[in-house]
């Protein structure tokens, strides 16, 4: 048996690497390998649908989407997923308890008005969360504010603090305090460093949160 | 703008009229009669029979018969939907969606599009001779439910030797009866495509209704629905019925693009009720051109049918009740600008699909086209059938 993060620190197969290599973003590998096969999940805040194709070809899942922005739907629509135009923040709470094996939120949670009732309804309607996030905490981040004194923009975050969608940001020994105060276990968890790939050892979080430039998580109700 | 300013109080049946009466037993499609060995069980408690359907079918039927397509009509729509319809002398309605190589593809699927029960382009409705009396039903037709059209194109279904829809398709009332579809035969339907459309209608759209027949039946001449008996034809009333649906299936600003406060051929305002403005004369002329080809008592039924259309009250008050365990795949459609049928009624209707565990898609598309949009061009819209038929067809092995 071998334990969550050891789990994790899984090679890609082949065939996600080759993937990978054509342009998937390794945090949505890394979920798509937390995923058992042929489970039922649903993604939230599917952008164009990249993911919900990855777990339906690689997975066998029978994938579905929210997603917010009026492109993303269509085009994923147009490829023939299952995807809602719909607003994480309200249309959570129209789907009924245990309806997923798995929502996923990747990269989403810091663009929620009310993130911690979107993971409470994330652990509402799915048996299992998979969440993904920027890691506020990571060392380029603090250096951004020490040194230069501005807010931090990165490749992945290039946004503006006054014109971005990001409004909830937060760390990764932020994210592990709320999923305590939402009362969910912690199954995996995985940083990213700054060239995508998971740190692969096992770290104490105060390393993590300096390491990794994003991070996954799999959370499961307790009890 | 340059439509002709029609002369409204003529009460005479024109030429045009006497080609769409003709149609309406006799059309330029194929039709299937069901006999007193098959009759209709209406939900108003009587059976019809015996009574006809009228229909078009394009593209052929696969050996697997599983690649049939069934269009459903919106209210003053017809079973021409992508050929020259025999009466206007127009493209089909949607010439823009359904051919060779467009979205609702016919050299890959077998496309079938039929007149609705009530309706009056050759499946049995108002204007048909009633065979017990030699003379038009007129109001002797009971009055019909979206239900009962749906049972109706269900034996059609059989009667092509059709065990499975690969999709029902349709939008306005055309969506209403796929929404039917799906609740009542939901293995024999795969995939459906509600368009604009909403699981009941609403007070504003049945009070919008009630203004149009009551125009209908104001008019002198449409004489307690006996018009066809004694030769005259309640054109006024229809035309001012026609005039006033029409504006809900814009926006105000596609009228205000189209339009704005343009004058019709002249330079003043002639202080009269003339048609000074543009818009004026192009609801005169929509309505006008409407008379010609539709019958007044099939726009009283049809219209009564999308009044009572509440799927949720057929399943005690709990629409997710209405597809309870349902395997069909679903894809909604709105238009921002449709106020008629708005994005919320959609999205009620999205609501109760994901608390039946169906699988579902929802786009709302930009338009300022307002209800029509699903009539017109709009790219969005057939990138979505194109992609959603295709994955269907995927899903079911069709080529």
């Amino acid at each position: 048996m071998m334990s969550p993060r050891e789990k994790l620190a899984h090679d890609l197969t082949m065939r996600e690497a080759a993937r990978a290599a054509s342009g998937t973003r390794v945090d949505l590998l890394l979920i798509a390998q937390m995923v058992t096969p042929g489970s039922r999940v649903l993604d939230v805040g599917s952008g164009d649908g990249e993911l919900l194709e990855l777990l339906a070809t690689t997975r066998g899942c029978d994938a579905r989407g929210i997603e917010l922005s009026r492109e993303g739907v269509n085009a994923g629509v147009a490829r023939g997923l299952a995807i809602i135009q719909g607003d994480a923040d309200i249309d959570l709470a129209d789907y009924p308890d245990d309806s997923f094996d798995y929502v996923i939120l990747s990269q989403t949670i810091q663009a929620t008005r009310r993130p911690k009732w979107v993971l409470e309804q994330m652990l509402r309607v799915g048996r299992r969360a998979i969440i993904s996030f920027p890691n506020f905490g990571f060392w380029r981040m603090r250096m951004d504010l020490l040194l230069n004194g501005r807010m931090p923009s990165t490749d992945n975050l290039p946004y503006s603090w006054h014109d971005t969608p990001n409004i909830h940001f937060c760390t990764i020994r932020d994210f592990v305090a709320l999923v305590d105060e939402v009362g969910a276990r912690i199954e995996s968890a995985a940083a990213l460093d700054a060239s995508g790939h998971p740190v692969r050892f096992k770290m104490p979080w105060w390393v993590w949160n300096l390491l990794g430039e994003q991070a996954v998580f799999l959370l499961t109700r307790k009890g | 703008m340059s439509n002709p300013v029609p002369e409204l109080s003529d009460s005479r049946p024109d030429a045009a009229i006497t080609v769409a009466r003709a149609e309406a037993d006799h059309p330029h499609s194929a039709v299937v009669t069901f006999g007193a060995d098959r009759p209709l069980t209406l939900d108003a408690g009587t059976d019809l029979s015996p009574f006809q359907i009228a229909y078009q079918t394009y593209g052929t039927l696969n050996a697997a018969r599983s690649n049939a397509v069934l269009l459903c009509h919106a209210l003053t729509g017809d079973q021409h939907a992508a050929n020259i319809n025999p009466v206007t002398g127009k493209p089909g309605w949607w010439e823009t969606m359904v051919g060779p190589g467009k979205p609702i593809d016919t050299e890959r699927f077998f496309v079938i599009a039929s007149n609705v029960l009530g309706g009056c382009m050759g499946t049995t409705g108002p204007s048909s001779l009633n065979p017990l009396t030699g003379q038009p039903y007129g109001l002797d037709l009971p009055v019909l439910t979206i239900r009962d059209m749906v049972r109706a194109q269900s034996m059609l279904i059989d009667h092509l030797g059709i065990e499975r829809l690969l999709a029902v398709v349709g939008g306005s009332m055309g969506g209403m009866q796929v929404l039917q579809w799906a609740a009542s035969y939901p293995e024999r339907v795969f995939a459906a495509m509600p368009i604009a459309t909403g699981a009941r209608h609403s007070a504003q759209n049945i009070a919008y209704h009630e203004v149009g027949r009551q125009a209908i039946m104001a008019d002198p001449d449409w004489r307690g629905g006996r018009y066809l008996n004694e030769g005259t034809s309640p054109r006024r009333g229809l035309s001012v019925a026609r005039m006033a649906a029409h504006i809900t299936y814009m926006s105000d600003s596609s009228l205000h693009r189209k339009f704005g406060r343009r004058l019709q051929d002249r330079d003043g305002h002639t202080f009269s009720f003339d048609a000074d403005f543009q818009v004026e004369s192009y609801l005169r002329y929509q309505g006008e051109a409407f008379v010609g080809r539709f019958d007044a008592n099939s726009y009283l039924y049809v219209t009564r049918a999308m009044d009572y259309f509440d799927l949720a009250a057929d399943y005690g008050g709990v629409l997710a009740n209405a597809f309870k365990g349902t395997k069909t795949r679903f894809c909604l459609v709105s238009f921002t600008s449709d106020w008629l049928f708005p994005t919320a009624d959609s999205r009620a209707v999205v609501h109760a699909l994901n608390a039946a565990g169906a699988p579902v898609s929802f786009a709302e598309v930009e338009s300022d086209k307002g209800h029509d949009a699903f009539l017109l061009e709009e790219p969005e819209l057939f990138a979505i059938t194109r992609g959603f038929l295709d994955s269907a067809a995927r899903a079911t092995g069709v080529a």
